[in-house]
């Protein structure tokens, strides 16, 4: 530690004297960053929105009219212990009937009724839309005879959500596309950073030969190196949130005044992100520097 | 396991002989015993090379491009490490010591080479403090130190300027006074004079030699036969990785002072006397 003024000194002195590589690693950082933070964002909120139409998925389990106070109690506790099962819900008759004259538009509709003609019913979530299958075939297991036969006689029908399946296969094909983008850019953005750094260094090993000539240690030579990686990449990392900030104030944040759509994202917000990038940064730029270097000290 | 002992007993004989070697208290400063080098490929850089050169001595190092001359460098640097025999460094057998060890050597030995070696983005002045700086040594000694040495070497009027504004020679002479400055006992010069004219190099030459008089063991490795005559100094002559000649030159001159020297030298090579630059801040 004694040495840190040294270590800066000599970074600093390194950036100034090699202007243009150094300039050329700040431009790819902040290029890089720039497309992770737009990115990020795009594809949490992607996923966010899948996982919510997955979550809505559910089974539907209808019963008699006619079953007891006794019998639903029991059937609630009976699901409910069913592996893979999130949440079992009661929708009494009146609560259904509620919930249809909420989503209707003409509820002159319902005057016509003279009776609830809606049946008591469960709505069965389970932890993943995928294990809903498993969940209905513990419902309704399959008999001696090969059909299915429900594990009550209340039961009068169990029904899965519209397009259910459907659904379930989009978003999860949709859920692995965006971990592959998320991988790639990942990928993609250690390899442009790593490598830009690498050529900086790459100009500069000569001088690493010198520095070991004369007796210098390999932490002597590598701190100044990581030093200089954790400036560009901060520098790189301020360009790129400038950027995104102004991207931020003059179109998303117009556009979620208007768009509900834009605006119910639930996405990361903003000061975590610009923390998590600026730190990103500065990391993959150091270790860039203090990991190429190691083939230079040959240790 | 046989040779070794075979060499133990070697050692014991010779140290139990008191007139084939003078006896001294320490150790010579270079010691190389049987010292083998191959390079990957198969090509052999040393074979079964011994020298011994003791503290304050100058030699010379001679031979065609290809001889060894090099490798024996890259040998005291542990920059390669010898198929067998041993390499010892002030008594140490530098090849033993632990690989986190090797620049704590790399700081007891003065480097000069014909290509200079100079760091391009640094300032005479920063160049030679960064020998320091490795080492820690203070900020206010090193202001102290690096003036002090760049003037002995004539280039107290350039302390400021980059590597790329000097002149061969002025190159070579920061490239001395970075080896020096911390006061190593061993300076290693491989080919100083290479790239220079015969007057710069004698320049050189006698840089290096008022560095000797200080005490310090220098070796140069150098193919400059005229310049090795008339130095009039041990000269070690390797051929295909070994030594053919070694000669612990009985025609060594008395001791001359530098600027005797660099006459002499000068009139033998018939060489003018420098008008005023650089080697006249030498004496």
């Amino acid at each position: 530690m004694r040495r840190l003024p040294f270590f800066l000194g000599e970074a600093y002195r390194a950036l100034r004297r090699n202007a243009a590589p150094s300039l050329a690693a700040i431009v790819t950082i902040a290029v890089t960053v720039l497309l992770v933070g737009v990115l990020v964002p795009v594809l949490d909120a992607s996923g966010s929105k899948t996982e919510d139409v997955r979550s809505q998925l559910e089974l539907k389990v209808f019963l008699f009219d006619d079953a007891s106070k006794q019998e639903i109690a029991n059937l609630e506790d009976r699901i409910g212990r069913i592996p893979h099962v999130e949440r079992v819900e009661y929708v009494s008759p009146a609560a259904a009937l509620k919930i249809l004259e909420e989503d209707l538009e003409d509820r002159s509709l319902l005057d016509e009724l003279n009776s609830n003609p809606l049946p008591p019913a469960f709505n069965v979530k389970a932890d993943d839309p995928d294990n809903l299958e498993s969940v209905q075939t513990a419902l309704s297991p399959p008999s001696s005879a090969g059909k299915p036969q429900p594990i009550s006689p209340a039961i009068d029908e169990i029904v899965t959500g519209e397009q259910t399946t459907q659904i379930r296969e989009v978003t999860g094909a949709v859920k692995i596309l965006l971990a592959v983008i998320a991988v790639l850019l990942a990928v993609a953005s250690l390899f442009l950073v790593g490598n830009t750094i690498r050529l900086s260094i790459y100009a500069r090993r000569r001088e690493v030969e010198v520095m070991q000539l004369v007796g210098a240690t390999n932490w002597f030579i590598r701190w100044p190196f990581v030093i200089e990686g954790l400036v560009v990449g901060l520098f790189g990392a301020l360009i790129a949130v400038g950027i995104l900030f102004l991207g931020k104030v003059t179109i998303v944040d117009p556009l979620s005044d208007n768009f509900a759509l834009v605006e119910n994202l639930n996405t990361i917000s903003f000061a975590p992100l610009v923390a998590a990038l600026v730190a990103g940064a500065m990391v993959v730029a150091a270790l860039g520097s203090g990991v190429t270097l190691r083939r230079f000290l040959r240790i | 396991m046989a040779r070794a002992r075979t060499r133990s007993r070697l050692r014991a004989r010779r140290s139990r002989m008191p007139g084939s070697h003078p006896r001294r208290r320490r150790p010579p400063i270079v010691e190389l015993r049987d010292a083998t080098v191959v390079y990957p490929g198969g090509h052999v850089g040393l074979e079964r090379v011994s020298i011994s050169i003791d503290r304050g001595e100058f030699v010379f190092l001679v031979g065609p491009t290809g001889c060894g001359k090099s490798t024996f460098i890259k040998l005291l640097l542990r920059d390669l490490e010898p198929a067998s025999g041993t390499v010892r460094v002030a008594g140490k057998d530098i090849n033993e010591m632990p690989r986190s060890k090797v620049p704590l050597l790399r700081r007891r030995i003065g480097t000069v080479f014909q290509d200079f070696k100079l760091l391009p983005n640094r300032t005479v002045y920063d160049n030679v403090a960064y020998a320091l700086q490795v080492i820690g040594t203070p900020r206010s000694e090193i202001k102290r130190q690096v003036p002090e040495i760049l003037r002995m070497v004539g280039l107290g009027a350039k302390i400021h300027n980059y590597p790329d504004e000097l002149s061969g020679g002025e190159q070579q002479r920061v490239s001395v006074a970075r080896a020096f400055v911390s006061h190593p006992p061993l300076l290693l010069a491989d080919e100083p004079t290479g790239n220079l004219d015969p007057e710069t190099s004698i320049g050189i030459m006698q840089l290096l030699y008022r560095i000797n008089r200080t005490g310090t063991t220098v070796v140069v490795v150098t193919h400059d036969r005229e310049m090795v005559d008339k130095m009039r100094r041990r000269v070690i002559q390797l051929h295909d990785g070994r030594v053919i000649r070694d000669q612990a030159a009985g025609m060594y001159a008395t001791d001359e002072d530098t600027s005797e020297f660099g006459a002499r030298v000068r009139s033998e090579m018939g060489v003018a006397e420098p008008d005023d630059e650089g080697g006249g801040a030498l004496l």
